[in-house]
């Protein structure tokens, strides 16, 4: 690494640091230092004026220390701050300003390490590379870890309730997948199917009595009629204008949900949401009503109230299994490569003769149909819907596991759904930190993996396989 | 040579803007007919207008059947001109499927026969043979096509990797493996080098004698139009101002002015 002159290595940070501390100051002054709390006499002023200094104190110190580290002499920075990081928790001053020194210690004694040594920075970041063999082979061993999940001795109540979450995610990524990843249609109010299907199944459930097999089918239906309705005319606008118009009717499907309170409850929700059954056979329960059976018995085994979690995990795996097995079968179809080509160029493809409305509307109801069922198994599961489940914030996680994990790609979804949902779950005790977590992935994702997790692509055909 | 297709006064106003003016031609089956003007003449709003990127002001377009009968382009949109018309294009600015590979590309060509085969993916779902023979048929076409134009070594690559000369032929035989009685090209040589214009003017020869296909081309490279041309068609400001075989058109004075240049003083 080129190494300036001292003064020069000093001069340059200073005036970066000045900068970033200013604009630091300018922000923490009315965020930091002048918080209002309540008291009995209404809201007071507290003015914090000595921490929001020492806020902007420390990003200039951080940022200087930064443009050192740049300038050439990584190492002693790297060393301060560490060791500022490690005294952190011991200033007693005020606990967020702990934790923002250490934090911002630890990333620039990171980034001074990384420029330290270099050819480890290349192994981290720009030698990551996933071979292959590990893509293909990776969901044989995921598909068989799940499998025999439930039956593990190492598996509490707790890890298996996130296990089902996780899937869901999985099924409603996969689902979403179609329209985003093969269509190139950017959906933003994907929840709204999912809504639809959990509120087909409750209604159908609680009002028709049918239980969760005979209403399943009906509440994919729902959604997909729900696709095709709505799909019809927005489909003919172009890009943003698309995105804008589904994030509209997701809002206004949790509206609608909110308002007709003659059929949904409006925002009290619909509870007491029959349970699953052992495909009607059976009930999960220690003691069945009359003249039904109870699966504990059915099979000869002693009541354990899981029984009926880990049938709900094999029901969630079975339908993204199902989603992902249909989505690797139409893109062999024509079907599928239409929905590709529309992506890749709409003006070609018509050319060629394949029906735009038509091909897009059937990916995009398609797709409802399986958000749909994603829906009516989500209901059976809580057995408590209500509007405030399918709030746009939905539509962007599932929109962004599928981003994260690679347009297009099946496993990145699973990975991105692990990483999105299953770890935040799993470190409950760092909850205040999950926003933070979260920013911190996106930006390595846009600096490493701009174009998702898992960005290949594998041909629908090859002219090598075929006979 | 019997008629294949018959332009009647074709007319395209983009508000005060008359790019077509009452434009009438005919181009005849297992032909090459080429449409030349100058830039903004109107040769790719007469393309537009073929293949239901526009519908005319005025005007019709008529097409003789294989089967008999006749079919009006005028009025259909863009894919119906393919699906029922069997009219296929190409596009002056290349316009593959960049992401899929090759193969893929000319797979999707075929959608409409491949859908129909899968009972509209209901039989492709469940794997049934019928759509797997109907496959095999469309990778052999496509084979076929590649084949020929020596691309069958790339079949598996992404089509946006393929160096520039190769996009234009896999554009050509893309719209090829719609079987069409008509292909529309839209300056295929732009950006070619003179030994693949030479291919390609080659390969327009070979498709129009070999295969019988009635060609349409817009081209600027007036050394292959004059070579492969069996008639040519020129516009000038949205009026067609001479229609005739190459060798009348190079002695057309109305042409030289607008267009062609006086040949240089030797």
């Amino acid at each position: 690494m080129l190494r300036t002159p001292l003064r020069e290595a000093l001069l340059r940070p200073l005036r970066d640091g000045a900068l970033a501390g200013f604009v630091a100051l300018v922000l923490c002054l009315p965020i930091v230092g002048l918080p209002t709390s309540e008291t009995a006499n209404g809201l007071i002023l507290r003015p914090r004026i000595p921490e929001a200094i020492a806020f902007a104190v420390a990003v200039f110190l951080g940022r200087f220390a930064l443009g050192v580290a740049e300038a050439g002499r990584p190492r002693p920075v790297a060393l301060i701050a560490l060791l500022v990081a490690i005294a952190a928790p011991f200033i007693r001053f005020a606990p967020e300003f702990s934790a923002a020194l250490a934090i911002g210690g630890l990333f620039v004694a990171l980034r001074a390490s990384l420029l330290a040594f270099p050819t480890l920075a290349g192994r981290i970041t720009g030698g990551v590379k996933i071979p292959p063999v590990a893509i293909k082979r990776a969901p044989l061993v995921i598909l068989a870890l799940l499998v025999v999940l439930p039956l593990t001795p190492v598996i509490d109540r707790r890890l298996l309730d996130i296990a089902i979450l996780v899937l869901t995610y999985v099924m409603l990524g996969w689902g979403l997948n179609i329209t985003v990843g093969l269509a190139g249609l950017l959906d933003l109010g994907y929840v709204a199917f999912f809504a639809i299907g959990a509120y087909a199944y409750a209604l159908l459930s609680i009002s028709a009595g049918l239980s969760f097999w005979g209403a399943l089918p009906i509440a994919g239906l729902c959604a997909a009629v729900a696709g095709l309705v709505v799909g019809g005319p927005i489909l003919r606008l172009r890009g943003d204008y698309f995105a804008i118009v589904t994030l509209g009717f997701g809002e206004i499907t949790r509206l609608i949900a909110i308002n007709w309170s003659s059929l949904t409850s409006g925002s009290q929700g619909i509870a007491q949401i029959p349970r699953i059954s052992f495909f009607g056979v059976a009930d999960f329960t220690a003691t069945p009503d009359a003249g039904r059976h109870a699966f504990h018995e059915l099979f000869g085994i002693s009541f354990d109230p899981s029984h009926r979690q880990i049938f709900i995990f094999y029901v969630i795996l079975a339908l993204a299994l199902a989603v992902n097995a249909f989505i690797a079968r139409s893109r062999k179809l024509p079907l599928g490569r239409a929905w590709e080509a529309l992506r890749e160029d709409e003006i070609a493809a018509q050319s060629l003769g394949l029906n735009l409305q038509r091909i897009r509307l059937s990916a995009y109801a398609i797709a409802a149909s399986w958000g749909g069922l994603a829906g009516a198994f989500f209901a059976v599961r809580q057995g408590f819907i209500s509007p405030e489940s399918f709030s746009f914030l939905e539509s962007a996680v599932i929109l962004a596991i599928v981003v994260l994990g690679g347009v297009g790609s099946q496993l990145g979804v699973v990975l991105a759904a692990i990483v999105m949902i299953g770890v935040p779950e799993l470190v409950r005790q760092l909850a205040e930190y999950r926003m933070l977590a979260f920013g911190v992935a996106m930006v390595a994702i846009m600096v490493w993996r701009p174009s998702g997790l898992i960005s290949r692509r594998e041909p629908s055909i090859r002219l090598g396989a075929a006979p | 040579m019997s008629k294949l297709l018959s332009v009647e006064h074709l007319t395209m106003q983009f508000g005060g803007l008359k790019a077509v003016n009452d434009v009438s031609f005919t181009a005849s089956a297992s032909a090459i007919t080429a449409i030349i003007g100058p830039n903004g003449a109107g040769k790719t709003t007469v393309f537009n207008c073929l293949t239901g990127f526009y519908h005319p002001t005025h005007g019709r377009i008529i097409l003789q059947r294989e089967a008999g009968g006749t079919v009006e382009l005028q009025h259909l949109r863009k894919h119906q001109v393919a699906a029922r018309a069997k009219v296929a294009r190409t596009f002056q600015n290349i316009r593959l499927f960049a992401g899929m590979t090759v193969l893929e590309n000319l797979i999707v060509a075929q959608h409409n026969r491949l859908q129909r085969a899968s009972l509209f993916s209901i039989a492709g779902l469940f794997g049934l043979p019928a759509y797997k023979n109907a496959e095999k048929d469309a990778v052999e076409r496509a084979r076929f096509w590649l084949d020929r134009v020596g691309l069958t070594a790339s079949a598996d690559v992404p089509a946006g990797s393929l160096p520039y000369g190769q996009q234009r032929k896999l554009e050509i035989v893309r719209a090829l493996c719609t079987e069409p009685v008509l292909l529309c090209l839209d300056e295929p040589a732009a950006g070619l080098n003179g030994s693949e214009t030479a291919e390609l003017a080659r390969f327009l020869r070979e498709l129009r004698d070999e295969h019988g296909l009635a060609i349409l081309l817009i081209e600027h490279d007036m050394g292959m139009v004059m070579g492969i041309s069996d008639h040519i068609v020129v516009l000038d400001y949205g009026r067609k101002i001479a229609d005739a075989a190459p060798a009348v058109i190079k002695e057309d004075p109305a042409v030289i002015r607008a267009y062609l240049g006086e040949p240089e003083a030797a």
